[in-house]
C-alpha cells in the first residue's frame, strides 16, 4: 500500500480544523442557543470576577483608614512608652505601630483646624492640652479584638489618658461590604457553575445533533479507515469555535455595558459599586479577561464536545 | 492472503449468523461467495472489516491477526482493504472526484497527491471524464464504479465487494463486473458476493457457497448451479 506523504499529520490536523470550521458554519442555526447560553455562561464569570475585584478594592481603600489609637498620659516614660510600642509591634495582628509625640499630635490637629481661627488661638494660649498616641494599624480589620484585648490589660489602661479609640463605624462598613462581596462570590460561583452545566449539556445536544445528521458521512469515514481523531476532530473544532465566538461577544458585552455605565454614573456614587474603578479595572486587565474568557470557552465546548463524541460516536468494534 | 480458521459468529443463543466457517483465498484470487440473503455473507465480510468480532474462531488477513488487533488500530486495517457496498454509499454532496479523493484525504494524503492519482483511477473504472458530476447525475453503474475507485485509489491488496450489482440492471451490472475483474487483474485479491446466477456462471470463478451460515461448497470454477 502507498503510504502518504511525509508531512501527513501537518495536512490531516489542517483538514481537521477547516472541517470542523466548514461545519460550524454549517450548522450554524443550530449553535446559537449553544452560544447564546455560552455567552451568558461567560458573560457571569466576567461580571464576577470585575465585581469581585471592585469590592476588593472598596474594602482595601477603607481597611486602610482603619487604625486604633491609645492615647498615652503625659508621665508615661519615653522606655515605657518604647516597650509598649516593642510589645503591640509584636502582636500578630499588628501591621505597623506609629508614635505621634504631643508636638505632632498639636501640629495635626492645627493642620485639620487651620480655617478656624478661634480654636487655633485658644489652643496656641494654653499648654498642649493634646496627648502623645500610638497608632496602630491592624492586619486584618476582622480579628481587632486581639489587639484590644491586649490594649485594655490593667497594667496597659493604666497608662492611657483617654479612651482608646476605635474608629468602630468604619469596622460596620467594612462587615457590610466583606458579607456583601462573600454573597456575591457565592452567587457568583453557584451561577458559574449552574450555566457552565447547561451551557455544556447544550452544546453536548449540538453536537449530538451535528453527528447525527452527518452519520452516513462518518460511517463512510470510518469504512474507509479514517482515524478516531480525524473523525472526532471536527466535532470538537466546531464546539472550540462556539467557545472562541462566546468569549468575543461576551467581552464585546461587558466593554460595551462598562462604557456606557461609566459615562452615565461618572458623577454619581452607586454605594459600594465603584463603577470607575471596575472600568478602569476592565481596560488595564482587558488581555487577561480576554484570554480567560477566550480558555474558559474553549474549555468547555472542547470537553462537552469531547464527551458528545464519545458518546454518540461508536468507535468500538461490536461485540 | 486471507484466513479464517473455524469463524463463528452467534447473535443470539438460537440465532448463529455464521458457524465454524474455514476458508483460506489466496493472493490474487477471485473468489465470489453465493448465498441466499440471510445466509451469513454479509456478516462474514463485517467479520473482515472488523465491524463485527467473530465469537469464536481465528481471523488472519494480509498477515494482521485480527485477535491481537487492538480497536484503535481498526483504521489501519480498514485502509488495506477496499470496501463496495451495494448502496454505493458515495456522498450526495461531493462530487465524483472528491468523492473518491476522500478516501485519500482521510488518511492524510497531501492536495498534489489527490490531484495526481484520483484522474488515473477514475480512468481505470472508466469514468474519465466525469470527475465534476454529483452522484445524482449518474446512473447506479456509473455511482457504483466510482465507488469501486474510491476503494482501489489507495491501491489497497484486497477489494471487498458486497453485492455491488445488487442495485442495478444487467447491462450496468455486468460493467462493474467487467472493472472488478480488472482490478484483479491488476494484482489485487478480489471477494465478491452476489445471488446474480448470470454473473457466477459467466465469471467462471472460485465459487463459495454458504447456507445457514456454513460453508456447504467451495468449487475452483464453479457455477451457480453447483451449490446444488
Amino acid at each position: 500500500m502507498a503510504k502518504p506523504p511525509g508531512n501527513h499529520r501537518l495536512i490531516t490536523f489542517g483538514r481537521i480544523i477547516k472541517t470542523g470550521v466548514q461545519n460550524f458554519v454549517r450548522n450554524a442555526w443550530l449553535s446559537i442557543a449553544a452560544m447564546a447560553v455560552m455567552v451568558i455562561t461567560l458573560g457571569i464569570i466576567l461580571f464576577s470576577v470585575v465585581a469581585s475585584a471592585t469590592f476588593n478594592n472598596t474594602i482595601t481603600q477603607i481597611t486602610d483608614k482603619i487604625d486604633i489609637s491609645v492615647y498615652l498620659k503625659d508621665e508615661v516614660s519615653e522606655e515605657r512608652r518604647e516597650e509598649l510600642l516593642g510589645d503591640v509591634k509584636n502582636l500578630e495582628n499588628v501591621k505597623s505601630v506609629e508614635f505621634i509625640s504631643k508636638e505632632a499630635a498639636l501640629e495635626e490637629y492645627r493642620r485639620a483646624n487651620e480655617n478656624n481661627i478661634d480654636l487655633l488661638l485658644a489652643i496656641s494660649q494654653t499648654d498642649n492640652p493634646l496627648p502623645a498616641s500610638l497608632r496602630i494599624k491592624p492586619n486584618d480589620v476582622n480579628r481587632i479584638e486581639e489587639i484590644r484585648d491586649y490594649i485594655e490589660q490593667p497594667e496597659i489602661k493604666e497608662l492611657q489618658s483617654d479612651e482608646t479609640s476605635y474608629s468602630s463605624d468604619r469596622k460596620e462598613a467594612i462587615d457590610k461590604i466583606t458579607g456583601a462581596t462573600t454573597f456575591l462570590q457565592q452567587v457568583g460561583f453557584v451561577g458559574v457553575i449552574v450555566f457552565s452545566i447547561i451551557s455544556m449539556l447544550i452544546i453536548f445536544n449540538t453536537i449530538q445533533m451535528a453527528i447525527f445528521n452527518r452519520r452516513d458521512e462518518l460511517q463512510i469515514m470510518r469504512l474507509l479507515g479514517a482515524s478516531t481523531s480525524y473523525i472526532r476532530g471536527p466535532f470538537i473544532v466546531e464546539a472550540i469555535v462556539y467557545g472562541i465566538i462566546s468569549a468575543v461577544i461576551s467581552v464585546s458585552i461587558a466593554a460595551s455595558l462598562f462604557s456606557i455605565a461609566s459615562n452615565a454614573f461618572a458623577a454619581s456614587s452607586l454605594g459600594l459599586l465603584d463603577i470607575s474603578f471596575a472600568y478602569e479595572y476592565f481596560n488595564n486587565n482587558f488581555v487577561i479577561i480576554l484570554t480567560l474568557q477566550l480558555v474558559a470557552g474553549i474549555l468547555i465546548g472542547a470537553v462537552s464536545s469531547f464527551i458528545a463524541t464519545r458518546r454518540y460516536l461508536k468507535f468500538k468494534t461490536s461485540k | 492472503m486471507i484466513l479464517l480458521d473455524r469463524v463463528s459468529k452467534v447473535y443470539s443463543r438460537t440465532h448463529g449468523a455464521v458457524e465454524r466457517i474455514s476458508l483460506h483465498v489466496e493472493p490474487r484470487e477471485f473468489v465470489i461467495i453465493v448465498g441466499s440473503s440471510g445466509a451469513g455473507k454479509s456478516t462474514l465480510l463485517k467479520l473482515l472489516t472488523k465491524e463485527e468480532k467473530p465469537t469464536s474462531g481465528k481471523i488472519v488477513v494480509g498477515g494482521i491477526d485480527y485477535d491481537k488487533l487492538k480497536d484503535k488500530d481498526i483504521p489501519l486495517l480498514r485502509r488495506k482493504i477496499g470496501v463496495v457496498f451495494q448502496d454505493f454509499k458515495l456522498l450526495p454532496n461531493k462530487t465524483v472526484f472528491e468523492n473518491v479523493g476522500f478516501a485519500l484525504e482521510i488518511v492524510g494524503y497531501g492536495n498534489k497527491e489527490i490531484q495526481h492519482t484520483v484522474p488515473r483511477v477514475l480512468e481505470i473504472v472508466g469514468l474519465k471524464g466525469k470527475e465534476k458530476r454529483m452522484p445524482t447525475e449518474l446512473s447506479g453503474g456509473e455511482r457504483q464504479r466510482v465507488a469501486i475507485a474510491r476503494a482501489i485509489v489507495r491501491q489497497p491488496k484486497i477489494l471487498i465487494a458486497d453485492e455491488p450489482t445488487g442495485n442495478l440492471d444487467p447491462k450496468h451490472a455486468w460493467e462493474v463486473i467487467k472493472v472488478l475483474e480488472k482490478i484483479n487483474q491488476y494484482g489485487t485479491t478480489v471477494l465478491l458476493t452476489t445471488h446474480n446466477q448470470d454473473i457466477v456462471n459467466k465469471l467462471k470463478r472460485r465459487v463459495v457457497t454458504i447456507e445457514d451460515g456454513r460453508i456447504v461448497s467451495d468449487r475452483a470454477s464453479g457455477s451457480y448451479e453447483d451449490k446444488k
